[in-house]
């Protein structure tokens, strides 16, 4: 059996509603967890994120200033300060199968639809702690594979095409400092 | 945790994309632990979450009276953006949060309200008793929530208005395909 070591984990949390952080913040603790940090609007969750670069994002939809969607595609820029590979979970009160493909295409990385459950955001932290989907990069596209099935059997309009080209190795930083000696 | 980038990202080119795939850095956290060593997270932030219901009741009736105010405005002044944004936050912040405080029925009447926002052709056109309905039946529910009928009453009070709220938007959304559309499709909330 596996257990999540919340007390290591440092969440960012953007809500405007000072409730639902109050509901948020509840429920982190009482998984264990001992660093979260609160943001109002997309602004400040911004820079929060630049500064404490939380190991996990929660943000709701709609906020001032600019919404979770745009942080969610700001922190998903390729070049930006901050980790852009940090796992998104969306909580908010939209449900419609609109909102959740436009939230993926943003590079979110779970969606979670209120009412909020213990269980639900549980759930969420250990699919993105225990199995984190590969980054793609289009052109049009950066964030966590959209694909939820793997399998190579698809063969709609939207099968990813060209084959495997090449094999880039990224040396490590320590093979880095090596060959630099 | 660490907070550097991962220290070997491998890429992936293929025609038209790119896969990156970098170690899992929260993988750290995960511990492997006897089975009767296991405790139960969830069951302890229900209770926790139990332990907060006791201020649900006084949340809930600033967010009623934050929606009546952004209503009243708008009976003052009219519906400017500013206003309609405001009445769809308040709205829209119900719908989110009321069923998570225990209030569900009044977060379906809060999401029938915010469709009509968003779906209303034109703001100033949709019959003010519509509106009105809305904003009572969620004042009645947040007030009359301690009731022992009140739950049967609430559950269809939230239905009859969601009834009248899309019939009210298909017809006057019949010649905006894409509306419709959003009107008519079925709500997706991801399984647990």
């Amino acid at each position: 059996m596996f257990r999540i070591d919340f007390n290591k984990l440092r969440f960012l949390i953007c809500d405007d509603n000072p409730h639902m952080r109050r509901i948020l913040r509840t429920l982190l603790h009482s998984f264990g967890a001992r660093e979260a940090y609160e943001a109002e609007d997309g602004a400040t969750a911004l820079e929060m994120y630049t500064h404490y670069v939380p190991d996990i994002v929660i943000t709701d939809w709609s906020m001032p200033i600019f919404d979770g969607l745009e942080l969610a595609q700001m922190i998903r820029q390729p070049e930006s300060k901050g980790n852009p590979y940090a796992p998104i979970i969306m909580l908010t009160g939209h449900s419609e199968k609109r909102r959740v493909t436009v939230a993926r295409d943003a590079g979110v990385t779970e969606f979670l639809a209120k009412p909020i459950s213990a269980k639900g955001l549980y759930q969420r932290i250990l699919n993105v702690v225990a199995s984190p989907r590969p980054f793609i990069k289009t052109k049009t596209y950066f964030g966590p594979d959209r694909r939820r099935n793997t399998t190579n059997t698809y063969i709609g309009p939207e099968r990813r095409i060209g084959g495997e080209v090449e094999v880039l190795q990224q040396p490590s930083l320590l093979d880095k400092a090596r060959s630099s000696i | 945790m660490a907070k550097e980038k991962p220290a070997e990202i491998k890429v992936k080119a293929f025609g038209t994309h790119y896969v990156i795939t970098q170690p899992n850095p929260l993988r750290k956290v995960l511990r492997r632990v006897d089975e009767r060593d296991l405790d139960d997270p969830v069951a302890r932030a229900e209770e926790a979450l139990a332990g907060l219901s006791g201020e649900f009741q006084d949340w809930m009736l600033v967010e009623a009276d934050r929606l009546t105010a952004a209503h009243a405005a708008i009976l003052k002044s009219g519906f400017n953006d500013k206003a309609a944004e405001e009445l769809f936050r308040a709205a829209h912040d119900i719908k989110g949060d009321a069923a998570t405080f225990g209030y569900p029925s009044a977060a379906v009447a809060a999401e029938s309200l915010c469709r009509i926002i968003e779906h209303a052709p034109e703001l100033e056109k949709v019959p003010p008793e519509l509106i009105k309905h809305h904003i009572n039946a969620i004042q009645a529910i947040v007030h009359n929530h301690t009731r022992l009928d009140s739950t049967k009453v609430a559950t269809e009070l939230g239905r009859r208005l969601r009834g009248v709220a899309d019939e009210y938007l298909m017809h006057v959304n019949r010649d905006r395909p894409e509306h419709l559309e959003a009107i008519m499709a079925p709500s997706i909330v991801p399984a647990e």
